[in-house]
């Protein structure tokens, strides 16, 4: 254990979290407009908490929330605290943005180390992290808090898979960081560029996130490179990974004296007890710059509050099931159909039909998305439709962060195909990625 | 208000797909639509069908119930003769007008004649038709095509 907080007895950890919401409360109440507004909707004052357990009177914060008040607008801090800006693609148009004070960054390298030591790295350690630097959390992420036990870390980004096999072999990485989907692909490619995974390569433990991952690509996982295999949860809103763990014994221990986690009914906004399937939320209890009050992750799991053989007493939260809006994750990027549809009009002047189809190419994913070519958009030239695919296609790279591939199809396409209309068409079969 | 010589053309966007050609084919026969003149014009993904027929406003409903995407253009129509330098002679008109042409098709109309349909911009359409009338070009009326 990195922390000794992990493996508090819970009504330790609970004073904490009660302090900790305490403050945070009182912060938002009084620096941000938007929350003092909710606040008093409600009828409630920060002093009203008096157990962790009146965190479910407080109002819940939405992506959306985060977009009305873009960039900054929800900062409790002056740019001039303000060490580090992140962002993610938001559901459409405006990207989401979440800030880092010097304390926020102590924050996040604080659970990234957590989790680092969830199999102990240290200073013995080639950390290879292969998640994308730059705007996307993963990739910084993951590099301050392998730097932070002492790891040597190489940050090799994402792509060039097969510069990525000779850094890999060469430098004796012993510590994978990507997603799932492209470990897997590094392992396939691998194999065919003629590397023995077992003898050329000392990896001992992978950190995968990003992206859900069927049990069956963890078990792929685990045989192909020989691996520990741990998921790392984590979302920039809240703080980019580190926000959940698993240990060795396979528990994803959410980091709970940071951020507290509640499951609710999606449609009711009811806490639901342990044990039972909902929506995830968050609150930040140790955030300067962007705290948020129960954010909602649209993500669905389940918490159960119980010991791990491993002596951490945080609360474990289940992989999670699904999503309570419509959201996809392609490769590790979270797209929204509603980005797809303010492109194309955007780009076109109209909401032309269209279908967002989701494939595996190989083990990766591929997004392509069929537009439509009906009266309004035909222009009667290839040049000019080929003009208008290549416009679309780059547009949605501008947008969602990933390239997406443009398909002219004729109208009824979709229903001549699929029977009925249906927007997102997602062709990935998880179980079979472990083949 | 066009020139009493844009004729009307049927343009119909198909995916690359086996059997669409078939189907565009088929709902012209049903509706016992005549094609006098066609041009397919492809790129990896999808084509371009082009038909001048007897019948456009049949022909377009035809295809339109049929679902596909049809637009409706005006071109125009010349005869010239079915010897070498016959679509040189409007060309070379075109060009000294500063006509771009965006694309061009042809068929041979019997005898000694050959029939070439021309697509310009649209707001060039009729500087190209005078132009090309006054170079003594013969301009086919659109009663030519259609019934």
């Amino acid at each position: 254990m990195w922390n000794e907080i992990e493996g508090a007895p819970r009504e330790e950890l609970e004073r904490l979290q009660l302090k900790r919401l305490r403050d945070t409360a009182q912060r938002v109440y009084h620096l941000v407009p938007f929350y003092k507004k909710k606040f008093d909707e409600l009828g409630i004052k920060p002093d009203d908490i008096k157990s962790v357990k009146d965190l479910s009177k407080l109002p819940f914060t939405t992506k959306q929330d985060l977009r009305d008040h873009y960039p900054f607008g929800l900062f409790t801090v002056p740019l001039d605290q303000v060490v580090r800006i992140h962002s993610s693609s938001g559901t459409t148009g405006k990207p989401t943005v979440v800030g880092y004070t010097r304390h926020d960054m102590a924050v996040w390298i604080e659970v990234m180390a957590r989790t680092m030591k969830m199999v102990d790295v240290g200073p013995d350690d080639v950390v290879h992290n292969a998640y994308g630097y730059g705007l996307f959390t993963g990739g910084l992420g993951f590099h301050y808090g392998a730097e932070a036990v002492g790891g040597a870390v190489v940050p090799s980004s994402g792509g060039f898979t097969k510069r990525q096999l000779l850094l890999m072999k060469d430098f004796g990485a012993t510590i994978l960081c990507s997603t799932p989907s492209f470990a897997l692909h590094m392992a396939e490619v691998a194999k065919d560029e003629g590397y023995d995974l077992e003898k050329d390569f000392k990896l001992r433990a992978g950190f995968f996130g990003a992206e859900p991952a069927s049990e069956g690509l963890r078990q792929a996982l685990r045989d192909a490179w020989g691996i520990t295999y741990i998921e790392a949860y984590g979302l920039s809103e809240i703080i980019g990974p580190g926000v959940a763990a698993s240990c060795p014994h396979g528990n994803l221990h959410v980091m709970e004296d940071h951020f507290i986690p509640e499951i609710i009914d999606s449609d009711t906004g009811q806490v639901l007890p342990d044990g039972e399937e909902g929506e995830l939320v968050f609150t930040t209890i140790t955030k300067q710059a962007l705290p948020i009050i129960r954010y909602r992750t649209k993500d669905i799991t389940v918490l159960h509050r119980e010991p791990c053989p491993c002596g951490r007493t945080l609360v474990i939260m289940e992989s999670v099931k699904g999503r309570a809006d419509d959201m996809l994750i392609v490769n590790g990027v979270n797209v929204f159909p509603s980005q797809v549809e303010h492109v194309l009009t955007k780009v076109e002047g109209i909401t032309p039909n269209y279908v967002i189809v989701v494939d595996k190419k190989g083990v990766l994913d591929k997004l392509e998305v069929w537009v439509e070519v009906d009266e309004r958009t035909f222009a009667d030239g290839i040049g000019a439709l080929e003009t208008l695919k290549a416009k679309l296609q780059n547009e949605m790279l501008n947008e969602l962060y990933i390239n997406v591939r443009v398909k002219l199809v004729e109208p009824k396409t979709l229903e001549r195909s699929m029977g009925k209309a249906k927007r997102i068409i997602d062709r990935r079969e998880a179980e079979g990625m472990a083949s | 208000m066009s020139s009493k010589y844009a004729v009307k053309q049927l343009s119909i966007f198909l995916e690359n797909r086996k059997g669409r050609l078939l189907e565009v084919t088929e709902a012209l026969e049903k509706a016992s639509v005549n094609i006098r003149a066609l041009a397919l014009a492809e790129s990896a993904e999808f084509g371009i069908l082009r038909l001048v027929v007897n019948n456009p406003e049949k022909a377009r409903s035809a295809l339109s119930n049929a679902g596909f995407t049809v637009k409706e253009q005006e071109v125009f129509a010349v005869e010239v003769p079915d010897t070498p330098g016959g679509f040189c002679s409007v060309v070379r008109i075109l060009t000294e007008n500063d006509i771009n042409v965006d694309y061009t098709y042809a068929f041979v109309g019997g005898g000694e004649k050959a029939v070439l349909i021309f697509k310009v911009p649209d707001d060039l359409l009729e500087k190209a038709i005078d132009a090309v009338g006054a170079g003594g070009i013969k301009l086919m009326e659109p009663m030519f095509f259609y019934e």
